[in-house]
């Protein structure tokens, strides 16, 4: 027998939600709607001249080919970044999970780097790999690799992505190790009883029950490498060499804070809002059909 | 009982800071560690000086964060009395309508006497007014580019470590024998936009931009493409390609790069000084930026950087004449020298010069004073400097494209069309908002 509860008063249900729609309307909505007026305007920094101009920056950015450049470049990071970072905490968790003593520390340890400013992440990541003075770049040089992603794009993207993923992967791993911790022992023991083996069992048993949660994790890691990791890039390749690193939400920080040019910012910030609009939508419509919610 | 002290203690404290009500003059910088000291102990000579005013220096970030901080302050109706911004913010500072107060008029305003011709022409001619000879901004810390380079290294190559290079050529035939003498980089440079082609426009006495580097107008576009640059730029290429010349990086990474002994010969700013004495463990000369000798009219002067102080539109009269009284009070040539010596930012007025010069410093310090004689000559409407809208874009395409040209993905040529053609997009831009 299902049980529902019901409001008598009219008015109730509305005063219990409206808190939570003011404040989507004033730190959402308005903000977007801002945005978009914004995105329409040709203004100096300081706001003293302002024109509305339509579509002019949407058509400015659209005509630039590095612009266009810059959408390959952010689809690749944020895959890599997805990915790796999934996987990376996915393991560490699934390895956390089995640890039976002192697991509090390790906990703490993997927890830890989400604490860290992404700013410091970076620097932290450059100095390791400096070129000429890095301790890695040293031991890569030993195995005959010669580092430099001052000058070798594709060491730059490597350098961003391990940033980002690193300071992504507690997060992840909170997660997951909760996920992990929430399935039920008795359906594994049953399993190993039946003689399936602990990559099997983590195949068909362990990895359908996690999907709601990777299917999350796979959403907000996506919008993580679409919106928050500027502060890495600025940190250690400012987008170079050349414009080998410069994603979609750096060029919208750099054009917006340094540049000053707000009008050209505000269309960028709008493009890709709608990405990411574009990409949740899809990811709910054809990835979680995908997902076993318990 | 003690309680009770303390409590009569901090009512007698708020009192007699009631009954000196001074006027609050609130000054945004972006000087950081050591500098920021400096610039803390100025507020507070100043503050000591006089009670009608107290000015509270407020570290804003590095330059562009202090800037958008006063952007978006002053959108909000907040600004600081007093900005420091950097260089090539200035054309965006000046055409801000309503949003500045040209420092002449403030003095003006106040009844203070002024005389823009006491600053060094490079210095001064870089924030004067377009009209009328008035200073927009005052200069407060400038530096310019200059050449490091390690005797050691020099000495160890088996050359005179008291005959750095002069000319470009030099510097080649130099950077050849450090590198076979197991350098593991000869050359390198912090700042490339600044100093391989802004200054090296000054300093050649060639046009960076049309209209005189966009001091006669905002329809300028950049001329950074001219044969000499182009030249200039293929150079730094093969000597790349032979190992002579090491890129570290856009800012200012190859200054560590030096000072830890890797580099043997660096061009950078002149404030880096400091922070190259207090690091290095081997001895190092200051030379004057290399140049070609077979252009006529070089070497000319070098590039000004560093900042200057603008004061914000929409105050009070009170406030500036506060601003007036502490502006008067950094122009003095002992105030300036004293931040000459400490700093290694230039001496900005001619008279600060002169106190530093009889004082015996540049004798105790050697190679101090190439920075000042690279900048006090008299400067050419082709050399007073760069004024340009989006100047902080336009570095970045020009720092991009000169990546392209160090990684091989483009001929010099292509790099400085290509940056030419991003920026002028972005100078048409700038052009369209200040009409």
């Amino acid at each position: 027998m299902e049980k529902r509860a019901r409001f008598k008063s009219a008015w109730l249900p509305y005063a219990l939600v409206a808190p939570q729609i003011i404040v989507t309307l004033l730190f959402f909505v308005w903000p977007a709607v801002q945005a978009l007026y914004q995105s329409m305007l040709l203004q100096d920094a300081f706001g003293g001249y302002s024109e509305f101009v339509w579509f002019d920056n949407f058509r400015t950015l659209f005509a630039d080919s590095n612009y266009l450049a810059s959408f390959k470049t952010t689809a690749v990071f944020s895959i890599l970044v997805a990915v790796l970072g999934l996987s990376l905490s996915l393991m560490l968790a699934a390895f956390a999970d089995r640890v039976v003593k002192g697991s509090a520390i390790y906990k703490t340890f993997l927890i830890w780097p989400y604490a860290v400013s992404p700013v410091v992440v970076g620097v932290l990541w450059m100095f390791m790999l400096s070129p000429t003075l890095g301790i890695v770049s040293n031991w890569l040089h030993y195995i005959g690799i010669d580092w430099n992603h001052v000058l070798n794009g594709r060491h730059a993207m490597i350098l961003i992505v391990i940033a980002a993923v690193w300071k992504q992967v507690s997060y992840n791993f909170l997660f997951f190790l909760a996920g992990l911790q929430a399935i039920p022992k008795s359906l594994i023991e049953a399993a190993a009883i039946d003689g399936a083996g602990p990559v099997k069992r983590f195949a068909t048993i362990i990895f359908p029950l996690l999907s709601p949660t990777t299917f999350f994790l796979l959403v907000v890691n996506i919008v993580y490498a679409f919106f928050d990791t500027f502060a890495i890039i600025e940190a250690t390749t400012q987008g170079g060499p050349g414009k080998d690193t410069e994603i979609l939400v750096y060029k919208v920080f750099i054009d917006g804070f340094k540049g000053g040019d707000l009008g050209s910012a505000a269309a960028q910030s709008v493009i890709l809002m709608t990405i990411v609009i574009v990409l949740t939508v899809a990811q709910f419509k054809y990835v979680e059909k995908k997902v076993q919610y318990a | 009982m003690k309680l009770k002290a303390l409590a009569v203690a901090c009512t007698l404290a708020t009192m007699s800071v009631a009954a000196h009500a001074a006027t609050e003059i609130s000054w945004w910088h972006s000087m950081a560690g050591a500098l920021g000291d400096r610039v803390n102990g100025l507020a507070d000579e100043f503050n000591k000086s006089q009670s009608e005013y107290k000015v509270t220096p407020v570290y804003k970030g590095a330059y562009d964060e202090a800037m958008a901080a006063a952007t978006a302050a002053y959108r909000a109706g907040n600004a600081p009395d007093i900005l420091q911004v950097f260089e090539v913010g200035t054309a965006t500072m000046m055409y801000s309508k309503g949003a500045i107060k040209p420092v002449s008029e403030v003095m003006k305003l106040a009844g203070e006497p002024f005389d823009p011709s006491a600053y060094v022409p490079a210095i001064g001619g870089y924030y004067a007014a377009p009209k009328g000879g008035g200073l927009l901004s005052l200069p407060f810390n400038s530096s310019t580019t200059v050449m490091f380079y390690n005797k050691d290294m020099f000495t160890k190559a088996g050359l005179d470590p008291n005959k750095p290079p002069v000319t470009w050529q030099e510097l080649a035939v130099d950077a050849a024998k450090l590198k076979a003498s197991g350098a593991k980089c000869a050359y390198t440079t912090t700042w490339q936009s600044w100093v391989e082609l802004e200054s090296f426009s000054t300093w050649h006495n060639v046009e960076f931009a049309s209209k005189n580097n966009g001091f006669d107008g905002l329809d300028t576009r950049l001329k950074f493409n001219s044969p000499l640059h182009v030249k200039h730029i293929e150079n730094l290429a093969n000597w790349a390609k032979q190992g002579y010349f090491t890129y570290a990086g856009r800012k200012d990474e190859a200054t560590s790069k030096f000072y830890a002994g890797e580099c043997g010969i660096l061009t950078g700013s002149s404030s880096s000084y400091a922070d190259i004495a207090k690091n290095s463990k081997f001895k190092f000369g200051i030379a004057t930026l290399p140049y070609y000798n077979d252009v006529p009219g070089a070497p000319q002067n070098t590039m000004i950087g560093g900042a200057s102080l603008w004061v914000m539109g929409g105050k009070k009269t009170e406030d500036y004449k506060g601003v007036a009284k502490f502006f008067k009070f950094l122009s003095k040539p002992e105030v300036q020298a004293k931040w000459h010596q400490e700093t290694g930012y230039l001496p900005t007025t001619t008279a600060a010069y002169e106190i530093t010069k009889k004082s015996g410093f540049y004798e105790r310090n050697p190679g101090t004073d190439v920075p000042v004689k690279q900048m006090i000559t008299k400067t050419t409407d082709k050399s007073r400097g760069i004024r340009l809208g989006n100047m902080p874009q336009i570095r970045t395409i020009i720092d991009e494209e000169l990546e392209n040209v160090w990684t091989g993905k483009i001929t010099p040529k292509q790099a400085l069309d290509t940056a030419v053609e991003r920026g002028n997009l972005l100078l048409e831009r700038f052009e369209k908002t200040n009409k």
